[in-house]
């Protein structure tokens, strides 16, 4: 590809497409709920722009904070599972023979060919009281108990593992709910990861192990400053949307699993108040400029060719 | 930009110029909606999910050979945030009476034309020609009506229930209860039981209903989206506060459930049939409504959806089974404990769904 400078006339027809789609679908609707944002109900259907700041402040009433609060929580405990179980699928699809390489990713890209809505749903079959978790163990406590009593132990056996099989309660409370988080947002984790460790130079690792370092040392001392653009790149694209996401604590989760996405959606269905959901949006959408701005201003000096 | 030659654009300017000509086009976007030139044979219909016949729209094509196209939602809510900023295509939609009311005050819906609809007069029950919400149904026909109330397990309770307070305040099923997710219909109900009524418009009443969910919010299970009969019918929950008809559709599949309307009384609402402003083809949507109070079709639904018909003729069509069940039709001296939800203006509505908010964050 040539530089783009040298056929001005074709860079902007191939970009027209792309940026009239961003235009139109992306940037328009966002200004309009960004507007919306500093305005006010009036009556059943109509919304006055004022240029009113009360949405913004309404958005940190303690109400709205504590909800905040647990979605921030979910969702820093889900990206770092994703993190702890995306960084060794990462690890072995990079040093995985030539041939598996495509075989493995594929696999962790095919769920994100499979509606979200079909994928939750799933996972409820699974975990619910009537599940296939459930189901499993079930079987193998009635195996355990048979075992017992093979052997002559039964009422002891009754005693360790109760007579009837107790289900796991694994569905509708926030377990479930980091669950089907991580479920979700795993390949999200994976690519970047598998980008940046993908290009990092092998000489590096074997130096390392040369000069004496065991295999976990050169993990952490080695692997992960190098990988650390990929790392954070993975990091914020895995946070974001499980900030964000609704669908999920929606149908997996408790009562107490409430995040701030599903209030989000209650104020433009029950509560009627799109000013107020438009507020909260963007609240979310600057802290996701915040976190952008902050990688930048973090990798600024470290150039070199090494960005994910 | 150092060294431009003459002949480039810069990729400030062209961003500028881009941006500019993006804004221009926005300004003149307009969002209206254009109506259809001829009626085809078309029938957009906006409907509740498992709240029409088995065959009624294949019939009503069979009929007439207007094709009727059903999209769903799951509550009013929905219904009302979707034609909120003007109506995307939908002929005929089916709100509860409060929301008949707010769509009325919010100017969404059209006037009827009874001459289209002469099944109205013929079968419709007189209790139901001239409702409180919508006087002389200017704008609104009958569809169903029917209860909220408790859909249960029976092998699996202590004993006969007969009070919201196994739901409210009791920790006797802890873990095995459901509730329902609308905020509205779940405080008023509480506000029955609490005794100030299903319409508390003091905002501290609001308020107590929604402390004593929050009490009870640990022995709650799972606050369902109108699919409490399916996690019944599952065995996830035993206790569940359900619409009575769809509780009926799962007592039909298995015999150990079954629904009570507590003595507190409970819900009475009515589902009625509108044409949304704007529909592309009102007399389409005229005629299927008047196929719908035809008291054939109209028995045909019933039977199928357990819900309450107001159609006189429809349930001489229909047998004891259906007529006489009190899950169904509910005895005079029940019906007298139980009050319908009013519509009670926007700020008490924001009232209800900052309490609703405040439940689930506790």
């Amino acid at each position: 590809m040539e530089h783009w400078r040298r056929y001005p006339r074709v860079f902007w027809t191939v970009l027209s497409a792309p940026t009239f789609w961003l235009a139109v679908f992306f940037i328009i609707p966002l200004t309009l709920i960004w507007v919306y944002s500093f305005g006010e109900k009036r009556g059943i259907v109509d919304i006055e722009i004022t240029g009113t700041l009360a949405n913004y402040i309404r958005a940190f009433e303690p109400v709205y904070l504590q909800i905040f609060t647990k979605s921030l929580w979910i969702a820093i405990v889900s990206t770092f599972i994703c993190l702890a179980v995306g960084l060794p699928v990462a690890l072995t699809i990079v040093y995985a023979p030539k041939r598996w390489k495509p075989v493995l990713l594929m696999l962790v890209i095919l769920p994100f060919w499979t509606n979200l809505l079909i994928r939750t749903y799933a996972l409820i079959a699974v975990l619910r009281t009537r599940g296939y978790v459930n189901f499993g163990l079930e079987w193998l406590h009635d195996q355990a108990l048979w075992l017992f009593q093979l052997v002559g132990m039964g009422p002891i056996g009754i005693q360790l593992l109760g007579e009837r099989f107790e289900p796991l309660e694994m569905l509708y409370n926030n377990g479930a709910v980091i669950i089907g988080l991580v479920y979700v947002h795993l390949p999200f984790m994976v690519l970047p990861l598998y980008a940046a460790l993908e290009r990092l130079d092998r000489s590096y690792l074997e130096a390392s192990l040369d000069l004496g370092a065991g295999q976990l040392r050169t993990f952490f001392l080695i692997i992960v400053p190098l990988a650390m653009p990929g790392i954070v790149s993975g990091l914020i694209i895995t946070f974001i949307p499980v900030l964000g996401s609704f669908l999920t604590p929606d149908l997996l989760g408790g009562p107490d699993s409430t995040m701030i996405a599903n209030i989000i959606e209650r104020q433009f269905k029950s509560a009627n108040d799109w000013p107020f959901g438009a507020a909260l949006s963007f609240l979310l959408m600057y802290l996701t400029f915040g976190a952008l701005a902050l990688r930048a201003y973090l990798t600024r000096g470290k150039g070199g060719g090494l960005e994910a | 930009m150092i060294g431009r030659r003459g002949k480039s654009i810069s990729r400030r300017e062209a961003l500028k110029t881009t941006i500019a000509g993006f804004g221009a086009v926005a300004a003149g976007i307009s969002f209206g909606r254009t109506a259809f030139a001829a009626e085809e044979p078309k029938l957009n219909f906006y409907n509740w999910d498992t709240y029409i016949g088995e065959t009624t729209l294949d019939d009503f094509k069979g009929v007439s050979g207007i094709e009727v196209n059903m999209s769903l939602f799951a509550d009013n809510d929905e219904l009302f945030a979707k034609l909120k900023e003007g109506n995307p295509g939908f002929d005929l939609i089916v709100p509860t009476n409060d929301y008949v009311t707010r769509m009325i005050e919010a100017d969404m819906i059209m006037p009827l034309d009874h001459s289209k609809i002469p099944n109205f007069k013929k079968n419709i029950s007189p209790l139901f020609q001239s409702p409180d919400f919508d006087k002389d149904r200017k704008f609104s026909m009958p569809y169903m009506w029917g209860t909220m109330g408790i859909g249960y397990r029976k092998s699996r309770v202590n004993g006969p229930i007969t009070s919201w307070k196994t739901m409210f305040e009791s920790d006797e099923y802890a873990g095995r209860i459901a509730w329902l997710s609308e905020s509205r219909t779940m405080l008023g109900i509480v506000g029955m039981y609490m005794g100030h009524g299903m319409n508390a418009v003091d905002p501290v009443l609001i308020d107590a209903a929604a402390d004593l969910l929050i009490k009870q919010k640990p022995h709650v299970k799972v606050i369902a989206e109108d699919n409490g009969q399916d996690l019944l019918l599952s065995g996830e929950v035993d206790l569940t506060i359900e619409w009575n008809g769809d509780i009926l559709q799962v007592m039909a599949e298995d015999d150990d459930l079954d629904y009570v309307i507590p003595q507190e009384g409970s819900l009475i609402w009515q589902d009625t049939l509108c044409i949304p402003k704007g529909a592309p083809h009102p007399n389409n949507a005229h005629a299927f409504i008047n196929y719908i109070l035809d008291a054939e079709a109209g028995a045909k639904i019933a039977e199928f959806i357990y819900y309450a018909t107001p159609n006189l003729a429809a349930r001489e069509l229909l047998g004891d089974d259906y007529n006489k069940n009190p899950a169904i039709f509910p005895p005079d001296e029940v019906i007298a404990k139980c009050q319908s939800a009013l519509y009670l203006g926007e700020d008490l509505q924001g009232a209800y769904e900052t309490a609703w908010t405040r439940m689930q964050a506790a």
